[in-house]
Order: structure tokens, then C-alpha cells, then sequence
């Protein structure tokens, strides 16, 4: 029988949101197929309780506390295992850190094809079948897989995570020792305070050329802060004169998100910026300049002085939270 | 030291996509094509460690069709010793198709390092990379942005979500490359005379048909402008207003 192999992702020993899509998509796939959903857990969780929830008939767990941080060599060498022992599988990740690195290594130990970072997948006249954009959203593919077994890594933020009625067993599984290349992930450097990444995060303010200097970001980290769970982005110029890393860089050489809102401040909207975040749900913009091509794709415009707009918006945001 | 590069030609990003009349592909006329910018960090990575080395040689290798020689130009115009175009006129969607030509002919070259972008603006796959990784069964490491390499070992750090991941490997190894890396440099006129004469080999190669069919290329769905909500802050509780009620976001 047809069978998805949906990888789920773990930080500090928790299930990632992002794995609750993941499961979603592999769920759809697997009834289309009339196949069953294989949850496969990598490293310590104490929970797996949520995985049922969203969409597996079982969850096969390597609890091997070896792999609590990604290990590129022994995650792919447990996944192609379990892939293996699946039958005709389709492998679903998030295209995320982790996905990106771990989906085409997989693809290749499986000699399979790859479809990376695909925003709807679906199963039509017996073949799996992905929308994925290409350059950073300007156009998209679909595109047909010939076959299994395959290998899917699904953009964060595209699959709406479904709930279901449905409880998963859990078996244990164990991860083949690896005797390949000698990779190692030593350690995790965390930046002080929690930090949400703009490609996970379902808010985004975003600042540009418009803020003049650097110290100004504090104004947007304000306006964030007042929000609770947004994230701050940055345009490219701004990145490249080094006020801001470039893991918050959103656009065509940087990060493609697809938030509910995005708050684009003192951005005028360059064709490579407005590629990584077209796929906003709702798009506001603040800048003086009433001409700039930011706001012929804004849902909600508003013209004039950043330095005087955010501060109150902030003010605003924060009566309304504390009212 | 002894470094590879793998390298692609993109369409500058700044450029507005137009679907080809097959509407399975794009309309390549009057575009301008550029080396692939994390392919320029890339470049610059393998000169600095054969400058650091005070000795090696930065071979480029491209896949791609017969203009992909400007590309590989450019890259000797930075600074590499020599440039291999694996030529062909098939463009696929499926990047282990892409990836096994190249490990064949990065595996004859010994190489001890061995670097690519991180992803190709056009495709955004990141996936040849890590797929020629494994081809050719050598340590690898994705999206590198901090690297290290002492003695025939490194320590790479690589950015996840929400901190970076330091990670140890041994040479030979394939990295891919994030930007800030480093700032790649200009090639300097001389650079760019010094390139015209620089060897340049092409090899026709075969690309496998793949498991990836092409249904269509579209582009998405214009976004419709909204509307200005109003000049100046007294226009900001007009603003919360909209999101809260209308667009239902806050």
C-alpha cells in the first residue's frame, strides 16, 4: 500500500508547528492515494501525543538522544531506512533549515526526485502533483513526480495545520549506525533573547532605506514587541550596508515569507524585495514617498513620516493589547 | 589547495519574468543574465583560501548551454585559474538530473574542498549542492555563513531558524554558501583582460530526463492595490481599525 513518510522536526525536545504542516500535507496525500501517514520522530520528544492529532496512523520514533541536534549523516541514514521499509513512499519535510539540507540527501540515497519548498501538494490522476515558485515567487511551476518513491520539502507557512479526530501508536524505531562522511553538529548558538525568524513568523515588520541608520530599528523592534510574535525583517539595502544580519533579510537573496501581515516601513518596494513577500495575507506599507511601488501592491497604505507614524502605532497597538 | 566551484547562470533579479509561448517555461529574450549572486560568495571563498594557502588552484565548473561561458568568465575575471562548462541545452526540474553529471566531473578532480551557492535564484531548489554532496559520499555542509578550516578539518556555522548551528567536519568536504560569508570583490580591469585568456574547456554532457514533469509556468495572481488609508499618525487608528475588522490580521 502507498504509505507517506511525514518527517518531524524537533527543538529542545518539542514537536515543531511547522511539522503539524508538514503532517497536514502528508495526511491529504495519503488519502488521495488511500495510503496511511508514517510520523518518523528524530531525537528525545517526551510528546508525541499532537501527531495523531494532525493527521498520522503511526509514529515511528528513533528516541536516540545522539540525534537532539540535526545530524545531517545519521537523520538521513534513519529516514532513508524507514523510507525503505515504508514501500512505495512519498517523504514529506519543511522546507526548513533542517528540510532543506535533509530532503536532497535523501533524494539522492533514494535516487528519487526532489520537489523543494512547494506551496500546495496534492495527489491528481495517480501522481503527486506541486505548485512551487520560482525565482523568489515571480513565477510558479507545477509540476507532476513520476513515481515513487519521492521527496517533498513543504514551505512553512503555506499548509494551514488541520485537527483531526484520529489517535497515532507510537513504535519505536532505531537509527542504523552511519559509518559515512564525518559531519558533526556540536552545539546550537542561540542569540540572547528569543529571536523569531522572519520565515517563521506570522507577523513581519520590515524596515528599509527609510530608517536612516541603523539605531532606528529599534522603533520597528518596538512596534514588534507591541504586536507579541512578530518578527523584524529587513530590506536588502540595508543588509548589504550592514545594519541588519542577513538571516532577516526578506527577497529574492534572501528569505521568501508568507505571513498574515507585513509591515513594510521606509520600504520602497524593488521588484527583488516585493518577490519574498507578495504572498502576504495582507500587506501595509509606511512611507513618505506616496509614489513609491510599494503601495500598488499594499492592501493598506500609509503616506508620510515613518518616525512619526510608528511610535504611534506602537502607542496604539499597546492601548488595544492592554485595553 | 586544491577548490572546485560550481556555478549557474541566473536572470539578473532584477528582472520581470515573462512565460515562453510553450507556457512551460520563460521567455529568455532581453534578459539579462548574471553569475548567480551566492555563487559570488562562493568565488570569493575559494580565492581567499588558495591567497591564505599562497598556493592551489579555483577551478569553476558550470552546467548550462553555451552562454553559461560569460558566466564562467566572470568568475575567472574575479580570479579563478581555470573554468569547465558541462554544456547542454536542457534546462531540468529535477536537480538529482543535475547534480549526478556534476559529481562525475568534480570527482575526477580531486578536489580538496569543494563550494556552491547555497541556492540559485532562478530555481530555488537548494538542492544540487547537497545531492552532489552525497554522490560523491564527502562530508557536507549546507548554507554555510562562518567557516574555519585548519589542518584538513573545519567548523562551519550555519544559520536555523531563530540561531546557528556550528558543525565540524573533515576535508575533502562540499560546503554550500550563504551570504555573509564574505563581500566578494569587483574584478578589476586587469582581471577582466586576464580572463579572456584564461582556459576555458567545454564538455557536452547528457542530462537524464528525471522524475519531474513540467505542467505549466504562470505567473501569480497580480496583487490588487489597496487603498491609502490616510497621510500622517493621526491616520494610524484608521489603520488598526482596517486590520482588526476589515482584514481581520491583529
Amino acid at each position: 500500500m502507498a504509505s507517506v513518510l511525514a518527517v518531524i522536526e524537533q527543538r529542545d525536545g518539542v514537536v515543531k508547528r511547522v511539522s503539524h504542516e508538514a503532517l497536514t500535507a502528508a495526511r491529504a496525500l495519503a488519502d488521495g492515494m488511500q495510503g496511511t501517514v508514517t510520523a518518523l520522530v528524530l531525537g528525545p520528544v517526551a510528546d508525541t501525543s499532537t501527531l495523531g492529532t494532525y493527521g498520522a496512523d503511526r509514529v515511528a520514533h528513533v528516541t536516540d538522544d545522539g540525534l537532539a541536534l540535526y545530524q545531517p549523516a545519521a537523520y538521513a541514514a534513519a529516514t532513508v531506512a524507514q523510507a525503505r521499509a515504508e514501500g512505495p513512499v512519498t517523504v514529506v519535510l519543511s522546507a526548513t533549515a533542517l528540510g532543506k539540507d535533509l530532503g536532497p540527501r535523501i533524494a539522492a540515497r533514494l535516487s528519487c526526485p526532489l520537489a523543494a519548498d512547494v506551496t500546495s501538494v496534492t495527489y491528481e490522476h495517480g501522481a503527486v502533483t506541486v505548485s512551487r515558485p520560482v525565482y523568489a515567487g515571480k513565477a510558479v511551476y507545477r509540476l507532476r513526480i513520476a513515481g515513487t518513491p519521492c521527496v517533498v520539502t513543504v514551505r512553512p507557512n503555506s499548509i494551514p495545520p488541520l485537527e483531526r479526530a484520529r489517535s497515532a501508536a507510537t513504535v519505536s524505531a532505531s537509527a542504523p549506525t552511519e559509518p559515512g562522511p564525518a559531519v558533526k553538529t556540536v552545539r546550537v548558538k542561540e542569540p540572547p533573547g528569543a529571536r523569531l525568524d522572519v520565515a517563521e513568523a506570522s507577523i513581519i515588520v520590515s524596515g528599509g532605506r527609510g530608517l536612516k541608520e541603523p539605531a532606528n530599528f529599534a522603533l520597528l523592534e518596538e512596534l514588534a514587541a507591541a504586536i507579541g510574535g512578530a518578527a523584524v525583517g529587513a530590506s536588502r539595502a540595508v543588509v548589504d550596508a550592514g545594519w541588519r544580519p542577513h538571516a532577516d533579510q526578506v527577497g529574492q537573496t534572501g528569505k521568501t515569507v508568507s505571513p498574515n501581515l507585513y509591515i513594510a516601513v521606509g520600504i520602497s518596494g524593488a521588484i527583488q524585495h516585493v518577490a519574498g513577500m507578495r504572498n502576504a495575507k495582507v500587506i501595509v506599507a509606511i512611507n513618505k514617498d506616496k509614489d513609491a511601488p510599494i503601495f500598488k501592491i499594499a492592501d493598506y497604505g500609509l503616506v508620510g513620516d515613518l518616525f512619526a507614524i510608528v511610535p504611534r502605532l506602537t502607542d496604539e497597538i499597546r492601548k488595544l493589547r492592554a485595553g | 589547495m586544491k577548490i572546485c566551484v560550481c556555478i549557474k547562470r541566473v536572470p539578473d533579479t532584477e528582472t520581470r519574468i515573462k512565460i515562453a509561448a510553450d507556457g512551460k517555461s520563460v521567455d529568455e529574450a532581453g534578459i539579462k543574465f548574471i553569475l548567480n549572486p551566492y555563487d559570488e560568495f562562493a568565488v570569493e571563498e575559494a580565492l581567499r583560501r588558495r591567497e591564505a594557502a599562497g598556493a592551489g588552484e579555483v577551478v569553476v565548473v558550470s552546467l548550462g548551454p553555451e552562454a553559461a561561458q560569460e558566466t564562467i568568465r566572470s568568475a575567472l575575471a574575479m580570479g579563478a585559474d581555470r573554468g569547465v562548462l558541462l554544456k547542454t541545452d536542457i534546462r531540468s526540474l529535477d536537480p538529482l538530473a543535475v547534480a549526478r553529471p556534476l559529481a562525475e566531473e568534480i570527482r575526477a578532480g580531486a578536489y580538496d574542498l569543494v563550494l556552491f551557492g547555497k541556492l540559485a535564484v532562478d530555481d530555488y531548489n537548494h538542492a544540487v549542492g547537497p545531492m552532489v554532496g552525497e554522490l560523491l559520499g564527502v562530508p557536507c555542509v549546507t548554507a554555510v555563513a562562518g567557516l574555519e578550516l585548519n589542518e584538513g578539518r573545519g567548523t562551519a556555522e550555519r544559520e536555523i531558524e531563530g540561531g546557528v548551528e556550528v558543525v565540524e567536519f573533515a576535508l575533502p568536504a562540499l560546503l554550500t554558501v550563504d551570504k555573509g560569508l564574505n563581500e566578494p570583490r569587483y574584478p578589476a580591469l586587469k582581471g577582466i583582460m586576464a580572463a579572456k585568456k584564461k582556459p576555458l574547456e567545454v564538455k557536452p554532457v547528457e542530462l537524464a530526463a528525471g522524475g519531474v514533469d513540467v505542467l505549466d509556468l504562470t505567473l501569480p495572481a497580480e496583487r490588487q492595490a489597496g487603498r491609502i488609508v490616510g497621510e500622517g499618525p493621526d491616520a494610524v487608528p484608521a489603520l488598526i481599525e482596517a486590520l482588526r475588522h476589515e482584514a481581520k490580521v491583529l
